[in-house]
């Protein structure tokens, strides 16, 4: 078996599932942080409940996020240390700030959070929940401008070293300062506080239906569906200047995600194309005439570059090969994320709105909503792929292709064994993940304010 | 600044980051290790997790900030352990991945099963790092196979040799000793004790390999092939573990403490006085050793990673420091007490 294959199958596997687990830490430490806040000014025991119940559903999640994140940060010299040459110079500083500035804050704080109840000034144990917030954000963004490199590496930061036969940094202010990383950031923050507020708004719509602590529930609801739709805006608004900014730097890329064979003025939108059985050559599609202009600069007039001529223009450019992303896949991911993002801003605005005209606790479709979770979930997920198969051949875009990037002394087995193992580990921690996340999810807040839920007496009747 | 001055402040800036990481998560390993031993009853196992429960996270970030220093400053010596040591990372990372998952895991659940489950993903986690971390770190000092264009040309039975075992091995007894003595310093009463008894034995055989590994350093030739001798520190590494024995007998658990922390120190400072300038010695062909000259980034990331360091290594530092003064009363095994 083809090591590259298997290098990008298993970085694929470990992001993804990264990934899975850190947008909802990003969001979920906010509203943490805000609960425990309101029960500092108010001491109203609500807030503390609220703070405990859904920093309990945090703290499982958050552990996952921590362990699969040290692989992360070992793969790229383990299964791509071309990549680490060639790039290391520039690469490495954002990983290593990442790790001094934000690891640490948020290592550190959370471990107080945990442990410092009562042991440690109130002041200081609301100001590290907080910390440890920020904390977590502060990784996201040096990852994301870390990964904005590989995207789009900005002209002004880096020259060519031919001696060393590497990139070298000359700017750090055009490495940090790249539209690409803080574009990723502002879509990636909303991203997370809109999935922590499925998560709340499907976990609050089980216990109201079943009539269990509705107080608590209804509050938890009216919260996140606020949040969450004003997050949605937000994600969209991203999504949007993503789309510009990508037309700009990755001309490839938007040409794929839409499916626009031959340049188009204006382009039109594919509501749905199906190509043939390579995934790279379309066979019959239904399309808005001009709407993908809009999407791409506001206008309805202006040119979008079709693969066909991108693909000419790259040979001559870059020498022979194939430049066309796998396109059944970024099409149909893009899709999938975007319409469920305009689903996940319709159902959160028809909650506030809900809310705004009267009770909702006894409203009929309520039953629906815990299965909308799987709604940013999935879109997450998608937007990733988009991204980083849509960035193919390139590992560095424009710069190194993925085939020259693997570490070459690896074996066939040798990645067969890691990525077999890191299969059977990774299914393992989500069984218990999703087992204990049910669990504390359905005993309720009551029952998060002790040791474990089923320890407590009135649910097992055992002492420990 | 100089470029060299910049690429030898690196090489001590990343060798304080293992120092740090060995120090401190040194002693998280060595209280897993020791958790399904010394732990009888729940509450006491649970006290014993305690005694690191707020730390561990952070402690390991400088095993991260290690690896991210390394990628930045010295590109080519990441690259080349990284992919190198595939396999044995591999198994690291899952031992990292078992500990930490179930250092939060462990008492979400009351079933005396899932609990001794994870109590024992502990330890082997535990284990398998610091028999890891050891093996790699004795194979960094007796060299590996290197060819001309910076590559690792071995495989995982490369890294098993004898040497290399043996500095798995003795790694593994120091964190238990570590460990032991930092229980000493965290719990209270009877579990006190009983760890104080564990502390005498582990620091019986502890001492017999560490001396064993200093022979073997020394006759197996893998000893000052850079341009500085360690000279006495690797001497004086070895009396301050002998020395722990004298404390430990008094109950002195604070200076037995400090003992190994030094001798973990003193074995860091030796190992990288030992090899420097090179950071990757090539058995191959001494020529095309990794050395802090052909593996490091741009004078310019240097000089930005500087001032980046310059700035947080003391914030990090004053926070946690502090932390572990919040944190630093003892712990008890009463239920009434103990954080879940
Ligand atoms: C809940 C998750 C979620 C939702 C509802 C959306 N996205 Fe998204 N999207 C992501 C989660 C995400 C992501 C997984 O977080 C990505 C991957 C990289 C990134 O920063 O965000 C992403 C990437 C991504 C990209 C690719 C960026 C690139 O490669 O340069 C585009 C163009 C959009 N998004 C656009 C949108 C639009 C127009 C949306 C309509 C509402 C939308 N996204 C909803
Ligand atoms: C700084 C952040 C990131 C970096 C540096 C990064 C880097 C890489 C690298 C080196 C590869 C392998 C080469 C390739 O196949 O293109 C890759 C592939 C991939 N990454 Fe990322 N990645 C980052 C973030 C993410 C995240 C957060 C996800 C989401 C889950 C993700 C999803 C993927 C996927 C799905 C692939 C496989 C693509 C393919 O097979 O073509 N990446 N990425
Ligand atoms: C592929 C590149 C990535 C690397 C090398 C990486 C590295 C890491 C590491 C080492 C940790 C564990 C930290 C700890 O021990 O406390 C971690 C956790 C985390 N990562 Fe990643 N990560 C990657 C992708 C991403 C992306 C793209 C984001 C965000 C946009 C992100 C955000 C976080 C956050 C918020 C945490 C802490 C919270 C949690 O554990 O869930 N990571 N990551």
């Amino acid at each position: 078996m083809d090591p590259v294959i298997l290098s990008r199958l298993q970085f694929g596997l470990t992001t993804i599932y990264h990934w899975l687990f850190v947008p909802l830490t990003l969001g979920l430490g906010w509203y943490v942080a805000f609960f425990q806040t309101r029960y500092y000014q108010t001491k109203d025991e609500t807030w503390r409940k609220m703070a405990k119940f859904w920093g309990k559903l945090f703290l499982i999640n958050f552990a996952i996020g921590v362990v699969t994140g040290i692989v992360q940060e070992f793969q790229f010299g383990m299964n791509w240390s071309e990549y680490s040459r060639y790039v290391g110079d520039i690469f490495g500083a954002p990983l290593a700030v990442e790790a001094l500035m934000a690891f640490f804050m948020e290592s550190t704080f959370l471990g107080i959070w945990i442990f410092g109840e009562g042991r440690v000034p109130e002041k200081v144990h609301l100001a590290s929940i907080w910390l440890a917030a920020i904390g977590s954000n502060l990784s996201a963004l040096w990852i994301l401008l870390a990964n904005g490199f590989m995207q789009a590496p900005p002209a002004a930061s880096y020259v060519f070293n031919e001696a060393k036969g590497r990139l070298e940094l000359v700017n750090f202010f055009a490495l940090i300062g790249n539209p690409k990383g803080w574009i990723f950031f502002w879509h990636t923050i909303s991203d997370g506080l809109a999935m922590a507020a499925f998560l709340i708004l499907a976990v609050s719509a089980y216990h109201i239906i079943r009539k269990q602590n509705v107080e608590f529930f209804k509050l938890s609801f009216q919260i996140a569906s606020v949040v969450g739709l004003v997050a949605s805006i937000l994600i969209f608004l991203g999504g949007h200047t993503m789309g510009q900014y990508m037309r700009e730097v990755q001309p490839m890329k938007l040409a794929s995600i839409e499916a626009i064979w031959e340049t188009e003025q204006p382009a039109s939108f594919s509501l749905l194309t199906i190509g043939d059985l390579s995934g790279k050559k379309e066979v019959w599609s239904v399309r808005i005439p001009a709407a993908m202009s809009f999407l791409a600069c506001n206008n309805f007039t202006c040119e979008v570059k079709g693969v066909n001529e991108l693909q000419a223009q790259y040979e001559q450019q870059f020498g022979p090969g194939d430049y066309i992303p796998l396109m059944v896949v970024t099409y149909w991911t893009f899709r999938i994320m975007m319409a469920f993002g305009f689903v996940m801003m319709g159902v959160t605005a028809f909650f506030v709105w809900s809310n705004a005209r009267g009770d909702i606790t006894s409203a009929k479709w309520m039953k629906w909503v815990p299965s909308m979770l799987v709604l940013p979930y999935l879109a997450n997920a998608s937007g990733w792929i988009l991204t980083e198969m849509g960035r193919q051949p390139w590992i560095v875009y424009g710069l190194l292709k993925v085939q020259d990037a693997v570490s070459p002394n690896l074996t066939p087995v040798d990645l067969l064994i890691s990525l077999i193992g890191y299969t059977v580990v990774y299914g393992s921690l989500a069984v218990s993940m999703v087992y204990l996340m049910k669990k504390y999810a359905i005993a309720g807040p009551d029952a998060a304010m002790h040791e474990s839920v089923d320890a407590v007496p009135a649910l097992v009747g055992s002492q420990d | 600044m100089s470029y060299e001055f910049l690429q030898i402040l690196w090489f001590i800036l990343i060798a304080v980051l293992w120092i740090g990481f060995f120090f401190l998560e040194g002693f998280d390993f060595g209280v897993g290790m020791l958790l399904p031993f010394l732990g009888k009853k729940d509450e006491e196992r649970r006290a014993i997790i305690n005694t690191i429960g707020s730390v561990w996270d952070g402690n390991e970030v400088w095993l991260l900030t290690a690896g991210g220093a390394t990628f930045a400053a010295f590109p080519e010596w990441y690259a080349t352990m990284f992919s190198g040591f595939y396999l044995a990372l591999f198994l690291l990372l899952v031992g990292l991945i078992l500990r930490g998952i179930s250092f939060e895991y462990r008492s979400k659940d009351s079933a005396p099963a899932w609990r001794n489950r994870f109590d024992w993903m502990i330890a082997i986690g535990s284990f398998l790092s610091a028999l890891l971390l050891g093996a790699a770190f004795a194979n960094l000092a007796r060299g590996v196979p290197i060819n001309a264009d910076k590559m690792f040309t071995g495989n995982l039975f490369t890294l098993l040799n004898p040497y290399g075992l043996l500095g798995g091995v003795t790694t593994v007894a120091i964190f238990l000793l570590h460990g032991a003595n930092f229980l000493g310093l965290k719990l209270e009463g009877e579990m006190r004790d009983r760890v104080n008894t564990a502390a005498k034995k582990i620091w019986a055989v502890t001492s017999v390999l560490y001396i064993l590994l200093g022979v073997f350093t020394y006759v197996g030739g893998f000893w000052a092939r850079g341009v500085i001798n360690p000279g006495i520190v690797p001497i004086a590494a070895v009396t301050v573990l002998l020395l722990t024995r004298y404390f430990l007998n008094r109950k002195m658990e604070g200076w037995a403490f400090i003992m190994v922390a030094l001798n973990i120190v003193l074995t860091q400072v030796t190992f990288f006085t030992m090899t420097f300038p090179n950071v990757m010695l090539s058995t191959t062909n001494p020529d095309w050793s990794l050395t802090i000259y052909n593996a490091s980034s741009s004078q310019y990331t240097l000089t930005v990673m500087s001032i980046v360091a310059l700035i947080f290594v003391p914030i990090v530092l004053a926070y946690q420091g502090w932390t572990y003064y919040m944190f630093r009363k003892r712990i008890s095994t009463d239920k009434k007490t103990l954080v879940y």
